[in-house]
């Protein structure tokens, strides 16, 4: 077994230090290391966008980075996006419009939909899918997802 | 059930009750489970498509660090060569083990034969390398017309086709045959002024899932095995390893958490036995989870198939006869979906005279599951091209010609079965009078195509229990796990029952010791059977209630009513409480109330859709693309309309995939070369336009509310539908799914 590193790091806003292998990836030490279990392995091998998260702004499939990669550097999650008494709009987007089945790419979509929003506030239709085509859904369809990103812009 | 019904609850679009849960990442799927400790375990798998087992050594993984046990079909029961009924039909429980762990031989490429745990899952894997098993690899056969040969390689020495009613005498790949026929075939085609026979090929498909397979067991020292996992049905789980382990159904808990996406693949065990044999021997908590590539290799895809369809008609458009040969692939042990697919074939159409044989044949690929609508879409590619080809030689608009033969109420299949109530006229009416099928559509290059589907929906048991709390709300308990809207779905009917909001109701899906007996979510039988049965536990509380009304103000039950979530005295005294104020005075009218409610309702109803689909047709490249797509479908009563759009949206875009791009691909050694989500395409939200769901609906007779399912029906016209798209545009019939862009530049003399 290799010797772990110490890495310090900052998650949804928070100052988060761990231990992990040099093989561990970031949703590795995200799920198992650190429970936060919002980012999802579909493919562990950038297919699917699961477990999107944004890592210093920018949106990456956290089953792509290694978790040594995150050191000093700051993580977003679908964990740090409701505040206690408020969902972000993207989420009740996603609710209003029964943008979920299952459920499972979910965190995944609304990770990169924010990432779109922040840097595009008002984007097309065409420019929502060209966006979101690195997530996988297998239950919706897409209909109802690219309403909701699109009231989402509407609404922020 | 024709009279209209004023809802307050049903028809509406509240938020699902599982929904903050699900947006904010906090919902526990069954690869999120952690437990005190936990050890990993990973499965070695079959490099060959078809080897005997000489020998497996397993110590070198055994002395590896961290390694705290190994398993093999050793470590299973000694399986006997019977049958077992699990709920969903009788299957062999030799096959059953040997798909677990490979006991002999390898019949598939991911073939699991050998498993470890180990204190983190990249030690597992270590290990899993460090396992030596010797082959004697045999060759593959991977088609079912090749595996039908006289010498063809044969999987199972001891496989006697079973052909109606006869065993056959010597080994054969094939693994039965069956047979349906209604009037006189000959006489049908004799009074045909145009009949037309083709062949059809479909790819081998996967469910497509995001959520790979995934099981956490644990073994206490009293006996007792808890399994947590992601399934379609806890019960039937439970059932398999009671079999699969020979082990008491009643020392077994199967939890069911979260799933994410089953399509019926989430029906059969592949790891959770093998959970389970790690946590007996180990003594510890063990998860195993499987990877991508495991997913597509290791468990069940739905079955690639050859189907030859030969229909006449007259020339005024009625069709006087239908057969055909339908072909599938079981995988590598029997159990193909073909009889499903023979269920649906010409169901759509009443038609004298009907012949139909399906044939299910082993090949060396991974033992076929459900997919959505099993066997139907299969069976309408090959029925729903060559109606459209007979209207199109006829002259007859091909939604009109569906009419003209549409199967109404009293009509009967070609299986036995009579029709109901059903809504198929309804569906092509919908599709026929939409703005999308009466827009122009000239431009070069560019095609509509329709085609139409029918899925039978099953029943099978529910069971639901109503806990009343004193605030007015209620608890409803329930064995279904909710793979898409389900527990709204279910919910809505209580509450509309109770007169009381959607919101008020509060379902939870529980594990096995919990409830009783509910059957997998699968066969769109959620939201009408465990809907029903909500209905009836909801049923039940109003009784209670109104017997502790009447003892409130001392009268009558008979002289108890309610309506509108109100309880009132209708004869002597004027009373009148609400649900919520009688529900704070349980504890001194006799206790608390609890609703229940058992199931088995044999009214499923049946499913149609017709669907519309404009295409382009790029002649450069190939690649055909969906411009415009509109599906009505007849839901019976849509209790929540946003996720019955849903579900058909959904389906329609899993049709598409099949139809464009999905297949296994497979080398000549039996390797699938695309077992990952790059190259195995499923379609992205950039491939697609919005989808249209129209909702039709002709009330189910079989439900109180008239609910019929929706979920698998939505598959099954799309591939048609694009064939006879790609035909209208570049006047090609296409008869091989997927139809990808290699395959149709060879259409058209392009490569």
């Amino acid at each position: 077994m290799a010797r772990k590193s110490h890495v310090q790091t900052t998650i949804n806003g928070e100052a988060v230090e761990f231990l992990c292998e040099p093989r561990q990836s970031l949703l590795e030490v995200l799920r198992d290391e650190l429970h936060l279990t919002g980012a999802k392995e579909g493919c562990n091998n950038g297919n699917c966008g699961a477990c999107s998260v944004i890592l210093d702004g920018r949106l990456v499939n956290s089953c792509l980075v290694l978790g040594v990669e995150t050191d000093g550097k700051s993580v977003e999650t679908i964990e740090g996006l409701a505040e206690p008494d408020k969902l972000h709009p993207i989420q009740d987007a996603f609710l209003e419009n029964a943008a979920l089945q299952c459920g499972i790419c979910t965190p995944g979509f609304i990770m990169s939909a924010k990432a779109l929003l922040d840097q595009n506030p008002n984007p097309t239709e065409h420019e929502v899918r060209y966006w979101l085509a690195g997530n996988l859904c297998r239950c919706t369809g897409y209909d109802k997802i690219v309403r909701a990103v699109l009231d989402a812009a509407a609404a922020t | 059930m024709s009279e209209k019904k004023e809802y307050k609850v049903i028809g509406t679009r509240p938020i699902r009750h599982d929904g903050v849960d699900k947006v904010t990442g906090r919902a526990i799927y069954g690869a999120d489970f952690q437990i005190t400790g936990l050890l990993h375990g990973r499965v070695l798998r079959s490099p060959h498509a078809h080897a005997r087992i000489v020998s497996i050594d397993t110590s070198r993984a055994e002395a590896h660090p961290g390694v705290k046990g190994v398993v093999t079909a050793q470590d299973l029961p000694t399986a006997e060569d019977k049958m077992a009924d699990l709920g969903e039909g009788a299957v062999n429980l030799k096959y059953l083990c040997d798909n677990i762990l490979a006991s002999d031989k390898v019949l598939y490429k991911g073939h699991a034969i050998a498993a470890v745990a180990a204190t983190d899952p990249h030690i597992a894997e270590e290990a899993c390398e460090l396992i030596d098993v010797e082959y004697e690899v045999l060759p593959p056969v991977l088609e079912v017309r090749a595996a039908m040969e006289a010498d063809a390689p044969i999987l199972h020495e001891n496989l006697r086709t079973s052909s109606l009613g006869e065993t056959g005498d010597k080994p054969s790949n094939v693994a039965s045959h069956l047979q349906h026929k209604k009037g006189d075939i000959e006489k049908g085609f004799d009074e045909a002024d145009i009949v037309i026979e083709r062949e059809f090929v479909t790819g081998t498909v996967h469910q497509g899932y995001i959520e790979p397979h995934n099981a956490t067991a644990l073994y206490n020292p009293d006996g007792q095995l808890t399994v947590w996992c992601s399934t379609q049905g806890a019960f039937t789980v439970r059932e398999q390893l009671a079999e699969i382990l020979q082990y008491p159904i009643s020392k077994i808990k199967v939890v069911p958490l979260e799933i994410g996406g089953g399509f019926g693949g989430k029906i059969n065990v592949y790891i959770k036995p093998v959970a389970a044999l790690l946590a007996k021997k180990t003594g510890k908590p063990v998860k195993v989870l499987m990877n991508r590539a495991d997913v597509f290799e290791g468990t069940g895809p739905t079955p690639a198939s050859y189907i030859t369809v030969k229909m006449g008609a007259t020339k005024d458009g009625k069709i006087t006869a239908a057969q055909t040969s339908m072909v599938f692939e079981a995988g590598a042990y029997p159990g193909s979906p073909v009889g499903a697919g023979a269920m649906c074939i010409f169901a759509p159409y009443n038609t004298e005279n009907v012949l139909i044989d399906g044939y299910d044949v082993v090949v060396n690929k991974p033992k076929t599951a459900p997919y959505r609508a099993p066997g139907a879409t299969n069976a309408a590619f090959g029925s729903e091209t060559v109606i459209d080809e007979l209207a199109e030689e006829l002259n007859i608009d091909p939604l009109e010609m569906r009419l003209m033969n549409g199967a109404k109420e009293g009509d009967h299949r070609a299986d036995g079965p009579v029709f109901p109530r059903i809504g198929f006229i309804e569906t092509v009416e919908a599709a026929k009078t939409h703005p999308h099928y009466t827009a122009p559509n000239g431009k070069k290059h560019h095609g509509r195509g329709v085609a139409s589907g029918f899925w039978f929906n099953i029943g099978l048991e529910s069971s639901v229990t109503i806990n009343v709390n004193p605030d007015g709300t209620v608890n409803l308990v329930e064995g279904s796990t909710d793979i898409g809207g389900t527990r709204a779905s279910i919910a809505m009917q209580a509450a509309e029952v109770l007169g009381i909001p959607a919101e008020s109701v509060n379902p939870t899906v529980v594990d096995t010791n919990s409830i009783g007996y509910t059957a997998v979510t699968g066969g769109s039988r959620t939201t009408y059977a465990t809907g029903y049965a909500a209905y009836e536990a909801a049923q039940d509380v109003v009784k209670q209630m109104i017997g502790r009304a009447a003892k409130l103000w001392d009268v009558n039950e008979a002289n108890v009513q309610f309506a509108d979530g109100e309880f009132s005295s209708i004869n002597g005294k004027e009373e009148q409480i609400s649900f919520r104020d009688l529900s704070a005075r349980l504890g001194e009218t006799g206790g608390p109330v609890v609703g229940r409610a058992t199931m088995n309702p044999a009214g499923a109803g049946g499913a149609f859709a017709t669907h519309v689909v404009d295409v382009a047709v790029d002649e450069e490249t190939g690649k055909v693309e969906i411009l415009r797509y509109t599906a009505t479908q007849d839901a019976g009563k849509a209790i929540h309309p946003s996720y019955v759009e849903g579900q058909i949206q959904g389906g329609v875009v899993q049709g598409i995939g099949w139809a464009l791009n999905e297949e296994y691909i497979y080398n000549a050694e039996g390797e699938m070369t695309n077992a990952s989500f790059l190259d195995y395409r499923m379609p992205t939200c950039l491939d697609l336009p919005m989808i249209d769901a129209v909702i039709v609906e002709v009330p189910n007779p079989g439900h109180p509310y008239g609910v019929r399912g929706v979920g698998e029906v939505p598959i099954v016209p799309p591939p048609a539908a694009i064939a006879n798209a790609i035909y209208d545009a570049i006047g090609i019939r296409m008869t091989e799914l997927p139809m990808s862009p290699d395959r149709l530049l060879k259409a058209m003399g392009k490569i």
